[in-house]
C-alpha cells in the first residue's frame, strides 16, 4: 500500500458521502431545487479578503452566490447547491484552496429564519449518522437541542475580549481579536450563532432597518470552528454597487488585483425579492460531525498529495 | 525577503537582528476577514518562545545563518557531537539547541549545522530520514476494522504513528518537517 494515508480514509469518506446524501435529502424533502451554476465565471463579487484563481481571463468561482442570486431574481424561490469553490492562498488545518461549499437561498425569509433552518439541518444530519442529540468534538460535548446560542458581535466582544467591536475596528484589530479571543470560545457547549456584524463587515448583507450600524449577517460556530455565513440579502443594486466599489478601493490599497464589477448580477438584482442566503463549509461540517481536527482527514486528496 | 504567505513550521527568520525559528504555524481567517498567520517563534539565541501573528502582506528577512556540512557522530548525556565534513573539526551541541532534530539523529547522518556569529545555534536535517522501528504492536492480519495508525518507537527513541502493517525491525522513511511516517523502506 503505497498511499496508506489515502487507504485509511476509507471509513471517513464513506461517512462523508452519507452526510452529503443526507444534506441532499434534507433540502429536497423541503421543496428546494438543487441547482448547478458555472464554476468558471468572468466576474466574481469584489471582496477585500477573498482572492480568486484566474483561469484564461475568467475566474474559478470563490462561491456560487452571484449566479444563485440571479436565479432568485428570475423567479426561483428555494434553491441549493453543493459545489467546489476556490480561494487562493488559503491553507491551514481548517482550509484548503479548493473546498466544498453548500449554499442555499430562500425567498421571503430573513437571517433569523436561516438560523432555525441551520439547527434543523445539523440536527437531521447528526440523527441520520446515529449521533443522537449531541456531538463529541475534540474533547467537548456539543448539545444540539434547540435553541442554539445567539449572541451579537457587540456582546461577544464585551464578553470575551478586552476591547469593544467598535474600538477593535478603529484600531484595525477586529480580525485578530476575533481569531484569538472570540472564535475559540464559540460553539463549545452548544452551537453559537454570532450575528449583527458591524456595517464595515456587511459583505453582501442588508443593513438592519432599526440599527443601520450593523448588517443582518451571521456566522455559525461549532466547537470553535466557523461553519457558515448567512445574510438577509441586500437587494438594492445602487447600494450593492457602492459596497463593491468600496471593496475594490480596499483591494487597491492592499495592492491586490482588482476584478471587473459583475454588471449582469447588479442589473438583475433590482428584480430580486427579499431573500436570505447562506454558505456552509461542507468539509468543516464533516470534520465536526466525525470529530476530526484537520480538514486533511476528511478529503481524499490535499493539494500536497497531488 | 519573505512574506507572510511563506511562513511555515521550520522557517528561520530575522527579527530585530536575531534569528528565530518558526515552531508552530497556523493559517486563520475569520469569516470575510483578512488572513492571519499565527506563529510561535523560538529565539535561536536565547531559546525563548514568543507568540506572533502576522498579516497578509507583512514581510521580513530570512535569518542569515552560516551553514556548515557536518556528520552526526554520537551523544553523551545532553551533548551531541558533530564533525565538520571539510575540516574534520569536532563540535559539541547541547540537547536544548539540537531541539526536535534529536528525534532523527542516527550515527553518520549528514546534517547542516547552523552558525550565528561563529556559534552553533541549530541543526538542519535532510527532509527525509530512514529510521528502524524498534517497538510496535504486531499486526493481526485480516483485522480490517483496525485500518488506522498504531504507535511505534524508532531507534532514536522517537514515537510516531505508523500503518498497522509495519512490523518491528522494519525501516521506515520519516518526514523530518512534519515528524510523520512517509513510507516503508523495502529491505
Amino acid at each position: 500500500m503505497k498511499n496508506w494515508s489515502l487507504t485509511r480514509k476509507k471509513g471517513i469518506l464513506w461517512r462523508r458521502a452519507k452526510i452529503i446524501q443526507s444534506i441532499r435529502g434534507f433540502f429536497t424533502s423541503r421543496g428546494y431545487l438543487e441547482v448547478e451554476t458555472p464554476h468558471r465565471i468572468p466576474a466574481p463579487a469584489p471582496e477585500s479578503h477573498i482572492d480568486p484563481f484566474s483561469s484564461e481571463g475568467w475566474f474559478l468561482h470563490p462561491s456560487p452566490e452571484l449566479c444563485m442570486k440571479r436565479m432568485l431574481s428570475a423567479g426561483y424561490e428555494k434553491i441549493f447547491q453543493i459545489c467546489h469553490c476556490w480561494r487562493k492562498g488559503e491553507r491551514g488545518s481548517q482550509h484548503t484552496p479548493e473546498f466544498t461549499l453548500l449554499e442555499w437561498y430562500r425567498v421571503g425569509r430573513d437571517y433569523f429564519d436561516l438560523m432555525v433552518e441551520c439547527e434543523e439541518l445539523i440536527q437531521t444530519l447528526a440523527g441520520e449518522l446515529g449521533l443522537g442529540d449531541s456531538l463529541q468534538y475534540q474533547g467537548h460535548q456539543i448539545l444540539l437541542e434547540s435553541p442554539w446560542e445567539r449572541i451579537t458581535v457587540e456582546e461577544a466582544f464585551i464578553r470575551y475580549a478586552r476591547i469593544s467591536a467598535k474600538e477593535a475596528l478603529r484600531k484595525d484589530r477586529f480580525d485578530e481579536v476575533m481569531v484569538r479571543e472570540i472564535e475559540p470560545r464559540l460553539g463549545i457547549e452548544r452551537p453559537t450563532f454570532l450575528y449583527d456584524y458591524p456595517s464595515e463587515r456587511r459583505s453582501l448583507a442588508r443593513l438592519k432597518k432599526e440599527k443601520p450600524s450593523v448588517a443582518e449577517r451571521f456566522e455559525l460556530y461549532l466547537g470553535g470552528l466557523e461553519m457558515a455565513n448567512g445574510f438577509s440579502e441586500l437587494t438594492d443594486p445602487e447600494e450593492q454597487r457602492r459596497v463593491f466599489q468600496s471593496e475594490i478601493l480596499i483591494r487597491q490599497s492592499l495592492g491586490k488585483p482588482v476584478y471587473p464589477i459583475p454588471e449582469k448580477f447588479l442589473d438583475e438584482l433590482e428584480e430580486m425579492p427579499p431573500s436570505a442566503g447562506i454558505a456552509l463549509g461542507v468539509d468543516r461540517l464533516v470534520m465536526v460531525l466525525l470529530n476530526e481536527r484537520r480538514i486533511d482527514e476528511v478529503i481524499a486528496f490535499t493539494p500536497e498529495d497531488l | 525577503m519573505y512574506t507572510a504567505s511563506d511562513l511555515k513550521k521550520g522557517l528561520k527568520i530575522m527579527i530585530n537582528n536575531e534569528p528565530y525559528l518558526v515552531t508552530y504555524f497556523e493559517f486563520t481567517k475569520p469569516g470575510k476577514g483578512q488572513a492571519l498567520y499565527r506563529t510561535k517563534l523560538k529565539n535561536m539565541l536565547t531559546g525563548l518562545t514568543i507568540d506572533r501573528t502576522f498579516r497578509e502582506g507583512d514581510s521580513f528577512e530570512p535569518a542569515s545563518l552560516e551553514e556548515r556540512e557536518m556528520q552526526y557522530l554520537y551523544k553523551e548525556g545532553d551533548h551531541y557531537y558533530f564533525m565538520d565534513n571539510e575540516t574534520y573539526e569536532q563540535i559539541v551541541i547541547e540537547e536544548e539547541t539540537v531541539g526536535e532534530a534529536r528525534y532523527y539523529l542516527i550515527e553518520n547522518l549528514n546534517v547542516k549545522v547552523l552558525m550565528f556569529r561563529e556559534k552553533p545555534i541549530g541543526v538542519d536535517l535532510p527532509n527525509f530520514v530512514n529510521l528502524k522501528v524498534i517497538k510496535t504492536e504486531a499486526w493481526v492480519k485480516g483485522d480490517t476494522a483496525k485500518s488506522d495508525y498504531k504507535p511505534a518507537t524508532v531507534e532514536t527513541g522517537y514515537e510516531l504513528r505508523v500503518p498497522p502493517f509495519i512490523e518491528e525491525g522494519e525501516v521506515i522513511t520519516v518526514d523530518t518537517r512534519t515528524g510523520e511516517y512517509v513510507t516503508r523502506v523495502k529491505g
